[in-house]
């Protein structure tokens, strides 16, 4: 099942002169989880609203769900959850009226909207007070209400900027919870966030933007490749003379890269998973291995590498 | 499902209405407003203003004992030191409610977020704008339809006459000449919420715009004239093209269209709202009140003017607003 539900060519936006989005070229799956990475100010939340059709492209071409969001907003947005960044609701409301207004907005009524909003906010976790007015919530319960809010219309796509921002470690973890189990629904869903590591829990493809291009794009995985050129580091630490330790790491093949951080700790860096070869190597040196453990490529390891290499560049 | 897609760009028209939605919009506005804190106080300033100025007026009429034929009418008009009358009250108390339901409707929803959140949804920005206008022209109805209902109500019991169909048809007129003041007023306060990101800017320009209508325009149209036409040789020509220019400079302000507006409606032996020359009078009978629909005709060019005034601005306001980027 490789239908396309987001796909875009050439899509730019200026404003006034600035360059927001250059270029983009964006192809999301069906029942996929993609995020979008970077730092603010990088094209993130202008990508997002030109996919709802909110914003008009100053050039190229767009897709959702096979629709043009400029020409056929009504259509997409029926179809298109979104969760702004900083979600916003009518404070003095209750939870059941806010929602009750956005079902009324979609065109529901009566019975229909009753159950919708029941089994959304049944959803989040929000049943018990859901007839208290938004202004007694905390941020955590908006963000969850912010997802019942988007799920009143049924959609087949959702997109969040930034939905974890903010959140308290215990919430976020039950907001990407939630995510999965949408995922899991056959809703696609495109998220943009900072916070790594919740983008690498739950995002099966990753882009990251920089300036207004997307600079990568691909599975976590592949962009450690492109980024880090090895995507396999072993930590291991040893009693023993440093040098020759370091010397029979070395020479193994398949290591490209050994560093000693004082004391017991060293770093390696190999093509592949060398943990036997390097745990005989330091026997070999005459070592006591005290511990060794493989890092997995984080997302972190990959964004910070990256913005590193292009800040050197004008510098240079 | 899917468009051809090289020519998904050339196609005519935008889908559906944009007028979608917009009862839900009109609904929840109206709810916010009918039940703010803030309409609650207008709505006491309101009555309180209203049960005042219409008891002293029944106390001056009972104490005339001339025949007058629109007795009902008096009721709005007739003021007692040191009280005015109540139309000289709405002049200023109409344009104080619409500021206050108009002042923070688009910005408000900046302010708490909600606008990107509501404009997802499968609505165009017409339905929102027009919903938000729409309630605030039936709020105030509903407010102003009250009040003059009670003042109706107030009279049948204390003066113990029935209004003459014509009195109640004048009386409506002066009804509706209010919605439409209040809707230039609300006009002016929801381009200021689109022009200021703070809602206590935009409230304070639309006051500002008010009271410089209401306090300072007067005296200035009388400068301007004087200075564009100034009288050289003291002839009648001079002194009345200027005094037609002062007079023409003031209709500017909605204040002055509707206090002049008023006029004609509640005292129907008005006969002219300009400058009147004794040859002019020839054949007339002083004192006469003039039929409803020639006191029509004298108010056509302010009622126009009132409505052109509220579509010109509400124009305005919908083009501000379809080009303001959702983007905070």
């Amino acid at each position: 099942m490789d239908e396309l539900v987001i796909e875009t060519e050439g899509l730019t936006k200026h404003y006034n002169g600035v360059v927001a989005v250059e270029n983009l070229n964006l192809r999301v799956r069906r029942q996929e989880v993609f995020g979008l990475l970077g730092p603010n100010g990088s094209g993130k939340t202008t990508t997002i609203l030109m996919l709802l059709g909110l914003t008009e492209p100053t050039a190229g071409w767009v897709r959702v769900l096979g629709l043009d969001p400029a020409r056929q907003p009504l259509s997409v947005k029926a179809r298109v959850g979104y969760m702004p960044d900083e979600v916003g609701f009518y404070e003095e409301l209750t939870a059941r009226e806010n929602l009750a207004y956005i079902a009324r907005l979609n065109g529901l009524s009566g019975r229909v909207a009753q159950e919708r909003i029941e089994e959304a906010l049944g959803r989040v976790g929000l049943l018990d007070v859901a007839d208290r007015p938004v202004a007694t919530y905390s941020h955590g319960m908006k963000r969850r209400l912010g997802v019942a809010d988007v799920l009143i219309k049924k959609p087949q796509l959702i997109i969040m900027d930034e939905p974890t921002q903010g959140l308290d470690p215990e919430a976020a973890r039950e907001f990407l919870r939630i995510i999965r189990s949408l995922k899991e629904e056959g809703i696609t869903i495109v998220l943009s966030s900072h916070l790594l590591h919740q983008v690498q829990a739950v995002c099966d493809r990753v882009g990251l933007f920089h300036k207004g291009h997307m600079v990568l794009e691909g599975t976590v995985t592949e962009l450690a490749r492109q980024v880090l050129g090895t995507a396999y580091h072993i930590q291991l630490e040893a009693e023993g003379s440093p040098e020759s330790i370091t010397a029979a790491l070395r020479r193994l093949p398949g290591v490209t890269d050994v560093s000693w951080d004082g004391k017991y700790h060293y770093r390696v860096a190999a093509v592949e998973d060398l943990r036997t070869e390097a745990a005989g190597a330091v026997m070999s040196a005459g070592g006591r291995l005290l511990s060794l453990e493989l890092d997995r490529p984080s997302l972190d390891d990959i964004y910070a590498r990256y913005f590193e290499e292009v800040e050197h560049v004008p510098a240079a | 499902m899917s468009q051809p897609r090289e020519e998904g760009r050339r196609l005519p028209a935008r889908e559906g209405s944009p007028w979608t939605g917009l009862w839900a919009v009109v609904a929840k506005e109206m709810a916010d407003h009918l039940t703010s804190a803030r309409m609650r106080i207008l709505e006491i300033l309101i009555v309180l203003t209203a049960a005042g100025t219409v008891y002293m007026a029944i106390q001056e009429i009972r104490t005339t004992i001339a025949q007058d034929p629109f007795l009902f009418l008096r009721l709005f008009t007739t003021s007692k030191d040191p009280v005015p009358a109540f139309v000289g009250f709405l002049g200023f108390l109409i344009p104080l409610i619409a500021i206050a339901l108009g002042f923070d409707s688009i910005n408000g929803e900046f302010n708490r977020r909600t606008i990107s959140r509501v404009l997802a949804q499968p609505i165009y920005r017409d339905a929102l704008l027009m919903g938000k206008f729409l309630a605030g022209l039936f709020t105030m109805t509903l407010v102003l339809t009250a009040i003059w209902l009670l003042i109706i109500g107030l009279g049948l019991i204390t003066l113990g006459v029935p209004p003459s169909p014509e009195e109640l048809a004048r009386a409506l007129c002066l009804l509706l000449l209010s919605i439409f003041y209040g809707g230039i007023w609300l006009a002016v306060a929801m381009v200021f919420s689109v022009v200021f990101r703070q809602p206590a800017t935009a409230a304070l320009a639309a006051i500002a715009i008010w009271l410089f209508f209401l306090v300072f325009w007067d005296i200035l149209s009388s400068l301007l004239a004087s200075a564009l036409l100034p009288i050289r040789y003291g002839t009648m020509e001079e002194i009345l093209a200027q005094t037609k220019l002062a007079m023409n400079l003031a209709r500017i302000s909605p204040n002055t269209l509707f206090s002049e507006a008023i006029i004609p409606i509640l005292q129907p032996n008005v006969r002219s709202l300009g400058l009147v020359l004794t040859w002019q009078l020839q054949g007339a009978i002083l004192g006469t009140p003039l039929p409803l629909g020639e006191s029509l005709v004298l108010i056509w060019p302010h009622l126009t003017g009132l409505i052109a005034g509220t579509i010109l601005l509400f124009a305005l306001f919908y083009i501000l607003f379809q080009r303001r980027e959702i983007r905070v």
